[in-house]
């Protein structure tokens, strides 16, 4: 017990200040792409070629689309200069279109939830996840939020065991064949109101593996989705950053 | 045996041509002689081939470091081995799912995945009213009685967790039986990988099973270089140890924080919660990416790790060792932890040895088997980490081997950074040769990943087979819950925590 409390006074308080203040970021995180464009010639489509994922478009200007986009900056845009990863860490938005990025459009963060539902969860917000096929690295990077760095229970924020006891529906995972139903069953379970949150790009749009059958198209589509957090994983203070402007909590 | 088995070292490739046609007979001999012999099943998988298929057995030799290749062409059917040799059972399960052959006189013939076929024709189990493959519906082992009750979990589990299905036979408390059902994250990654190399194989092969994307990538980078020729700059090879001990790092941190949890002892279940994060955003100063996303790449790393890199990575090592090192003790000195934890969900070494099993799971049953030191590649090549073994195989073994190995993953990182060699980080490689076949072996944090490329008469993968150390390790976890408490199941669980998604690719 003597030993436990030592260890406690050794390891100390360690649950970061965000968001009262920014979270360090690694010299090379990719967070939010800005685009800069050149008087590219009218039928190059080089950048849109480069990127396996259809991420990127040349088709009425430059656009990408983060929904698509992996953040994993090899494509030709970067090489080319015309697409810089920074250390914006806000990616998270309230609606699929809003993913999309142009040069001239103006920048969409996560809205919060309409007044009916933000009055009822702003301070109590229950998650069921599902792992509809995820790689493990969303649901590793969701799953952190709950260790004490992160201490995503201050904001009155929890993951439950059940259904039952959620307010919500987390959402990680292309949703593949053999996971569609017990993901739909599982959104039946919840009574309603209640909100989705898409979380990584498989979430979203399949991730690496559109195109695949198996691997499903994401839950767009499938469920109404609330907040979608692009990233390949995204990075926990995205992940943060989306949720809590749903919640109002940040602006 | 010699002459059935075509060798090749880790990360080597030869010609198709130079590969016998075995004949039926001397290839199922051949590898159940070579099973016997001290030979390890690394990889047996089917590629269809008109009405049947070639069956291909990788077996690897821990004694001189090699990995023994052999090829038979089967119809409709093969004569299944597993009665005599266990490690194969899920291997022919798996063929007969991928290539709709029957593996006769299978003992547990019995879906893997719940996928389609490669030849995209019927499924190879009953379809239940024609509605298609109902994942998790089979028929599972039952006991009969009046006390016996069966309790299902999954797929949807309690936590932020992958899905599987979990059948257990109970007797009040007792397990009498477990028996494991998944297949629900099948993204169909093998099917996307043939034809390939593509522009999206890489960033699939990351996301094999997330929280191994190095060892995977290694594990695929090493084949395209086996393939295509070329050496990787001794700056890239360094780079790429330091990414995958960090991986494991990262994993053993949260596992020991997990199990603490599970034990319901949270001084350790926090403090190893927030450790884990430091070694993620070590990876994350090599590359941007907390799961290493983007560091392996064919022929080198991509990134560069200047000193600015080194400096930093040194000091958060410094710290995250005394953290772990303070956090990981308070579990060995509190009785009601290690009363948890001994004697519970035991795998004896007879029993790991004979399924097969890979990694901290199977050196906590005391077998003394890894892949850096066994088939070493890349960096291990040249410095060399110390294989940690326990014998009592059970959640206290397994605990106490992800600290050990922590340790020395820890020593070695340190040493690795202090002589980071200066140059290139990738030198491109060229086009894959046409009709060969490469092994590449990792030790992930799990145990060993084996990817075995096949290249048709242009150089594009015509079967690229990956097998994750979870493959080898469920049926493990199955039988360390005999005669446990159920109750202990999570904690049995966390001990081995294997990945869904890497089985079900």
């Amino acid at each position: 017990m003597l030993r436990a409390i030592l260890a406690r006074m050794k390891q100390g308080h360690r649950t970061m200040p965000y968001p009262k203040e920014p979270v360090p970021l690694p010299e090379y995180f990719r967070g939010f792409p800005e685009l800069s464009p050149r008087q590219c010639p009218a039928d190059c489509r080089d950048c849109a070629a480069s990127c396996p994922f259809g991420a990127i478009s040349c088709t009425g200007g430059l656009s990408l689309d983060m929904g698509k986009c992996l953040f994993c900056a090899d494509c030709g845009a970067v090489a080319n200069g015309l697409v810089r990863f920074t250390q914006d860490h806000r990616l998270a938005t309230s609606s699929r279109a809003e993913l999309v990025i142009r040069p001239d459009s103006t920048r969409a963060l996560a809205r919060p939830l309409e007044q009916k539902r933000l009055s009822l969860f702003s301070r109590s917000l229950k998650l069921r996840e599902v792992s509809a096929g995820g790689c493990n690295a969303c649901e590793a990077d969701t799953n952190v939020l709950a260790t004490i760095g992160w201490d995503l229970g201050r904001f009155g924020i929890q993951f439950v065991a059940s259904p039952r006891h959620a307010d919500g529906i987390w959402v990680t995972g292309p949703v593949t064949e053999n996971m569609r139903e017990a993901l739909l069953m599982t959104y039946e379970a919840i009574p309603s109101p209640k909100i989705v949150i898409a979380c990584g790009a498989c979430a979203i749009n399949a991730g690496p593996f559109q195109g695949q059958t198996e691997a499903g198209c994401g839950v767009e589509g499938l469920l109404p989705v609330d907040l979608y957090i692009p990233g390949c994983p995204p990075h926990p203070v995205t992940i943060l950053d989306g949720i809590l402007r749903t919640l109002d909590k940040i602006s | 045996m010699k002459t059935l088995l075509s060798p090749l070292h880790n990360g080597g490739s030869i010609p198709l041509a130079t590969l016998p046609h075995a004949d039926n007979d001397s290839f199922y001999q051949g590898v159940l002689d070579a099973v016997s012999g001290g030979w390890r099943v690394a990889s047996y998988f089917g590629v269809p081939q008109g009405s049947g298929a070639e069956l291909y057995c990788v077996l690897a030799s821990k004694a001189d470091g090699t990995i023994g290749v052999a090829r038979t062409r089967v119809e409709n059917s093969f004569p299944s081995l597993a009665e005599a040799c266990p490690q194969l059972h899920l291997f022919e399960r798996e063929i007969a799912e991928q290539c709709s052959l029957t593996p006769l006189g299978h003992p547990w013939l019995k879906p893997v995945r719940f996928q389609r076929p490669f030849g995209n024709g019927a499924s190879y189990w009953h379809e239940t009213d024609g509605k298609g493959l109902l994942p998790g519906v089979m028929p599972y082992y039952q006991v009969e009685g009046e006390e016996i009750h069966e309790v299902a979990v999954g797929p949807v589990h309690a936590g932020i967790i992958e899905p599987g299905h979990f059948r257990f036979q109970c007797h009040g408390e007792e397990v009498f039986s477990l028996e494991i059902s998944l297949g629900f994250q099948h993204r169909g990654i093998e099917k996307a990988l043939m034809g390939g190399p593509y522009p999206q194989t890489i960033y699939q092969v990351e996301a094999i099973a997330g929280d191994t994307s190095i060892g995977h990538a290694q594990a695929y980078c090493m084949a395209i270089e086996a393939l295509a020729g070329g050496r990787v700059p001794p700056h890239a090879e360094v780079v790429r140890g330091i990414a995958l001990e960090l991986e494991r790092l990262a994993n053993h941190a949260g596992d020991l924080g997990a199990i603490a949890g599970d034990v319901g002892y949270l001084p350790t279940a926090s403090f190893c919660g927030r450790i884990r994060g430091d070694f993620l955003n070590m990876s994350a100063v090599i590359c941007g990416s907390r799961f290493g996303r983007g560091v392996v790449r064919p022929g080198g790393v991509g990134f560069i790790c200047g000193k600015s890199q080194t400096d930093d990575l040194l000091r958060r090592l410094e710290a995250a060792r005394a953290d772990l090192e303070n956090a990981v003790e308070l579990l060995w000195s509190t009785p009601s932890v290690m009363a948890r934890l001994e004697d519970t969900g035991t795998v004896s070494g007879d029993t790991a040895r004979e399924i097969g099993l890979v990694g901290p799971a199977a050196r906590a049953s005391g077998l003394n088997r890894d892949v850096r030191r066994d088939h070493p590649y890349g960096i291990f090549r040249m410095g060399q980490i110390p294989v940690v073994t326990a014998q009592a195989g059970d959640v206290y073994a397994r605990t106490l081997l992800r600290w050990l190995e922590a340790e020395r993953s820890m020593n070695f990182i340190e040493e690795q950074l202090r002589q980071l060699p200066a140059g290139g980080i990738l030198t491109t490689p060229g086009n894959l040769g046409a009709s060969s076949i490469a092994v590449s072996l990792t030790e992930g944090w799990r145990g060993e990943v084996c990817h075995t490329a096949i290249t048709d008469d242009v150089g594009r993968f015509s079967r690229y087979k990956i097998v994750d150390p979870s493959f080898h390790n469920w049926l493990g976890l199955s039988l360390a819950l005999r005669g446990q408490q159920i109750s202990d199941f999570p904690l049995c669980n966390k001990s081995f925590n294997l990945s869904y998604c890497g089985f079900d690719l």
